[in-house]
């Protein structure tokens, strides 16, 4: 058995994503999630069984397995973009520290073929399993999206001391770290949740950049497609300038900020 | 913040001249008519290429001429602004008929004053049986007539029914030396001839010919010197009459003399490219390098203080406007090929010099600010990218594809360069290339290209092998067995090659055809002068004067072919589905679908018709039964009908498509394509040069797709085929990245006459400086893999709101959502208001 034959359950690769990460990436989404974040703008990533979803009138199969092997070729055809733009491979779920044995071994073939790396995680598991991508990773994406523990788990069905937990190792870690924020009206937007984050992730040492995501509702048809209910129907994404305040908010803590990723 | 190179404010000249230009509809002049058919009528003892310029030199000792409000570089071809002159010794037949229909038809739409049409319907008479479209019809082989005129397998009808153009001449000399310069050189050729020589009589009246046009255009611009000083006379705003004198002392100075200010050499340049349009009718008068030979006048100026960049930009700007004050009547169905009034005059930037270094300069990048201060179709601006292109040069481009005019083109030096060494240019030539027209490359003024020389549709080949060449129940292909017969896909496949092979014969014979119409009825002594070695050689381009002579038929429907094979060779061969004739049936049927609109009155007609000359009577009731037999597929068995759509189902939805980085597909699509290239590339044209494909259809894969049937690619009948090298409509699934490398595996560098590639953007991916990074990078990878050619349509805000309005325009417009992709028209009211607000937020 060789890396290449760790076989993972996948639901999209995404080629040409221009917004997760630099340059020009090949995204490959990992099915199954610990949080149950309201905004979630993937909800067929949550589950870790295949399932069905009904996208623009037709009923498609949302999951498959595969093995490194399988799917290094689909990833290695935009080699030339990667070159050009720095661009790579980036993992993204669901929850890739999930399946961290299969996320790992395709990080090793990346990196075997030259690739930049990187993850997006909420990094919510034993760091044990993170520790395990470590060596093959150039980039860690990590959301931080609440500080208050209690809101937290209210709305993302988790605590979060885990995952605050890991940003600390991770910082010291020596892996770049960007820390993100989906700002969701209502949940995080104000002003008091996104100083305590930014000076959080300041306070760890080891951050690069803070990254504010503003919520949008694109995912929201997928609800409805999965026979599933959104619970954010009548939250708007948040104005131009509202974020551009909250970008100010956040350059307070003197960490390098951008609206986006 | 974005850090772009030569952002220039635009001086507020350039917006009342834009708004002045587009006031009203082009209007369709004949003066020129009148002139050019008083100067035959005087001259019909003298050789043609003498009759050429007297009558060059008549029409333009007498046109009106006319100053702009406002204008700081004069000269139009028209009174009125877009207004267009008529050519009549090219063709004069079709503009005749449509006298009362072109002020009111959908595509270019003029409008002609009920004088103007007597004034045309008097001077058309005497023009029966001498134009160039009459010759070349009596040149053209039967078949090759009737397979462009009945049957649509390929179009020459551009050089036609009209003159040729697909021309970059030798700006640069004449900015230098000026036409006195160019008389001096043809009375050196003619004093080195000798009485008793044998081509003494051919070539002193060629040079005779280039001395008359050139003191013509001298004494044009000294009108125009002579109108701008009165006009300063009368005029009270001491600003303008400034301006004024500075132009009646620039029109007096050039053409005829080297320039030798930056101004001059604007009016200079305008000079040359306006009357190269008043000379023929030929459109793709193409400035070319033009960064390249404007530099050396810019650079003096801004060194000696003498003008600021604020200053250049505005004479540029001049230029950008004046580049859309020429305009050009076609008839209806060519309207609808090149619709939007396309004069193609294609200027390019960046790029390497003779030597191989990079030559971009301060005016590549204006040039590109230019086309972002004057959003006008004129001139289709291209860059050309090598290695060695800035970053910068790059991004500026970028910058201006974001503003979704579809411009500029990228175009490939590392592809194109030997490419076109293989048709036998140096390395020196080929490194100086420019683009003509669309996306054709040639070694600037040595080479007459006729590029665009004909479209050829790849897809009716594939018909005439399922129907053993015959079409609209006549034989015009070459005997293919019945597909009934045909054991192994290859059989098949043989036979489309057969059917298109013995095709682009006829369409060599009809380029030739037409060619030789040129020469003999319509040499241009003007154009011939600025183009090597026509002096040299004594004779002009249209007879063989240039150093580098092709003919470039483009083929397209590639995307459709490939798919269509996949399909029939999967289905009928491998899975044994389906046999081939009822394929053949299936396609006749369209698929179970019936036919709507336009396209079902258009095949009642003929049907109706075929059937008149059969000797069938013909009455309402008939007419009725044929149109819903047409409209419903109604003699069909329901069970028949099912079957057909099946069959369509497995198509769209069982086979591989090109366009989705599948190298297998891909492959055979690079086949395919090599099927017509390597076809064309065999033959000979009577300049001495040689054939050479282009793969693009112009915007002709619309309207030649309308006469075009089902194919087996699962396209309906009369729809559009495939844009250029592209994939398919909506086939491709995989984004950007997918589709590149899929078309990235054709054999390019063999189409040397051009090939195109569009892609969609949603701006968002251009958003920023990072935006405009990832693009840059996006096209260099695609270059990197030997992509020739590439060019965006970035989807603006109005486009989303009239996708919205009207789904049905807008199936396969594929917006980016959330990590995803989606067809735009698939999803709710309210997600698509959320794209249209970010795509707004992201200006």
């Amino acid at each position: 058995m060789s890396h290449y034959d760790t076989r993972g359950r996948i639901f999209n690769i995404q080629r040409f994503s221009i917004h997760d990460g630099p340059g020009i990436r090949t995204i490959v989404f990992l099915k199954g999630c610990y949080l149950r974040c309201a905004w979630c703008c993937n909800p067929e990533s949550q589950r870790y069984e295949i399932e069905t979803m009904t996208e623009g009138g037709k009923t498609k199969t949302v999951g498959r397995d595969v093995t490194v092997a399988e799917i290094m070729p689909e990833i290695l055809s935009d080699l030339p973009y990667y070159r050009r733009s720095g661009g790579g491979l980036t993992l993204s779920g669901g929850e890739v520290l999930a399946q961290a044995d299969f996320a790992r071994d395709l990080l090793r073939a990346a990196k075997e073929n030259g690739l930049h790396t990187a993850i997006e995680t909420a990094a919510s598991l034993p760091f044990g399993e993170i520790e395990k991508l470590l060596p093959y990773l150039d980039l860690i994406m990590m959301d931080i999206k609440l500080l208050d523990p209690e809101r937290h788990r209210e709305y993302t069905g988790a605590d979060n001391s885990l995952i605050l937990a890991n940003a600390r190792l991770l910082a010291e870690s020596g892996v770049r770290l960007i820390i993100r924020t989906p700002v969701v009206p209502g949940v995080n937007d104000g002003d008091a949740d996104i100083r305590a984050i930014a000076s959080f992730a300041r306070g760890l040492g080891g951050v690069s950049e803070y990254h504010l995501l503003p919520y949008h509702r694109l995912g929201s048809d997928k609800y409805d497609g999965l026979g599933r209910r959104y619970s954010l129907s009548e939250i708007n994404p948040p104005s131009r300038e509202k974020m551009e305040h909250l970008l100010s908010v956040a350059e307070e803590s003197g960490l390098k900020c951008q609206i986006g990723g | 913040m974005e850090q772009i190179k030569f952002v220039i404010e635009k001086s507020a000249r350039i917006d009342k001249l834009i708004s002045a230009l587009y006031e009203k509809m082009p209007e369709i002049e004949t003066s020129r008519g009148v002139l050019v058919t008083e100067s035959y009528k005087a001259t019909e003892d003298l050789p043609i290429i003498r009759r050429r310029s007297a009558a060059f030199s008549h029409i333009l000792k007498n046109i009106p001429i006319v100053i702009r409000d406002g204008e700081l570089i004069v000269g139009s071809a028209t009174v009125t602004p877009r207004g267009c002159q008529v050519f009549p010794e090219y063709s004069y037949e079709w503009l005749e008929a449509e006298l009362d229909t072109v002020a009111t038809r959908a595509a270019d739409p003029f409008y002609i004053s009920e004088e103007n049409k007597a004034v045309l319907r008097e001077i058309y008479p005497w023009w029966h049986g001498k134009t160039c479209s009459d010759l070349a019809r009596a040149n053209m082989s039967p078949e090759a007539y009737a397979a462009f005129t009945k049957h649509a397998i390929f179009t020459p009808g551009n050089y036609f029914y009209n003159g040729i153009g697909h021309v970059c001449v030798d700006y640069p000399k004449v900015l230098k030396i000026g036409y006195r310069g160019i008389i001096n050189e043809a009375q050196r050729a003619m004093d080195k001839l000798d009485v008793s020589d044998a081509d003494y009589v051919s070539r002193t009246n060629f040079l005779f010919a280039v001395i008359e046009s050139c003191e013509a255009v001298i004494e044009y611009a000294r009108r125009y010197s002579r109108l701008a000083r009165d006009m300063a006379k009368a005029e009270k705003c001491k600003y303008r009459r400034a301006e004024l004198e500075k132009i009646a002392r620039n029109c007096a100075r050039v053409p005829e003399f080297g320039a030798q200010s930056f101004h001059e050499a604007c009016q200079s340049f305008w000079f040359i490219q306006m009357l190269l349009q008043v000379e023929s009718s030929g459109h793709s008068i193409s400035p070319g390098r033009f960064d390249r030979y404007m530099y050396p006048y810019y650079k003096k100026d801004i060194d000696a203080g003498v003008i600021t960049r604020e200053e250049a930009q505005e004479l540029l700007d001049c230029v950008w406007v004046k580049l859309n004050d020429i305009n050009k009547v076609r008839d209806a169905a060519s309207a609808d090929g090149f619709a939007g009034y396309g004069m193609f005059q294609n200027l390019i930037v960046g790029g390497q010099d003779e030597h191989g270094l990079d030559s971009t300069n301060d005016l590549s990048y204006m040039c590109i600010e230019a086309a972002m201060h004057v959003p006008l179709p004129q001139p289709s601006i291209s860059i050309r990218i090598h290695n060695g292109t800035p970053d910068s040069l790059m991004l500026k481009a970028a910058a201006l594809t974001r503003l979704g005019t579809g411009l500029p083109a990228y175009y490939n030096d590392e592809v194109i360069i030997p490419s076109i060494m293989a048709r036998g240019l140096t390395l020196e030539d080929a490194r100086d290339y420019c683009i003509i027209g669309c996306v054709e490359p040639q070694a600037p003024h040595k080479t007459d290209g006729w590029h665009d020389a004909a479209f050829f549709n790849m897809c009716r080949p594939m018909e005439l092998a399922f129907n053993s060449g015959m079409d609209k129940g006549v034989k015009i292909g070459v005997d293919t067995k019945p597909v009934e017969e045909m054991t192994s896909f290859d059989e098949f496949y043989d036979a489309y090659k057969a059917q298109q092979s013995y095709m682009i014969k006829l369409l060599v014979n009809a380029n030739n055809a037409i060619d030789l119409a040129h020469a003999v009825r319509c040499p241009l002594p003007f154009q011939s002068c600025m183009v090597d070695d026509c002096i040299g050689r004594g004779k002009s381009l249209q007879e063989g004067g240039a150093i580098y002579n092709f003919t470039g038929p483009q083929g397209f429907g590639i995307a459709n072919n490939t798919d269509g094979l996949i399909a029939v060779r999967q289905l009928v061969f491998e899975q044994k589905k389906y046999t081939l004739a009822e394929i053949r049936e299936a396609l006749k049927a369209n698929f179970g679908y019936g036919l709507s609109g336009t396209a079902a009155l258009n095949l009642t007609t003929e049907i109706a018709t075929e059937l008149a000359r059969e000797g069938i009577e013909i009455n309402e009731a008939a007419v009725r039964t044929i149109y819903n037999e047409v409209t419903t597929c109604g003699s069909l068995s329901a069970e028949t009908k099912a079957k057909y759509r099946e069959l369509k189902r497995a198509i769209d939805e069982d086979c591989p498509k090109y366009g989705n980085d599948i190298y297998e597909v891909d492959m055979f699509a690079r086949d395919v394509a090599n099927t017509y290239t390597r076809e064309v590339e065999k033959y000979k044209n009577p300049r001495g040069g040689i054939f050479q494909a282009g793969l693009y259809p112009v915007s002709a894969n619309v309207p030649l797709g309308g006469t075009t049937g089902a194919t087996p690619d699962g396209r309906l009948a009369y729809t559009p085929l495939a844009d250029g090298i592209g994939p398919a409509s909506g086939r491709d699934v995989k984004g950007p990245t997918a589709t590149a490398n899929s078309v990235a595996r054709l054999e390019q560098g063999v189409a040397s006459n051009g090939t195109l590639l569009n892609q969609k953007f949603h701006p968002s991916a251009l958003e920023g400086m990072g935006g405009l990074m990832k693009f840059s990078a996006l096209i260099r990878s695609y270059f990197d893999q030997k992509g020739m050619h590439m060019q965006f349509n970035v989807v603006t805000r109005e486009t989303l709101l009239d996708a919205q309005k009207h789904p049905e325009n807008y199936k396969t417009l594929v917006v980016r959502v959330a990590g995803y992709s989606a067809l735009f028209t698939t999803l709710s009211k309210s997600l698509q208001d959320d794209i249209i607000n970010r795509t707004q937020q992201g200006f």
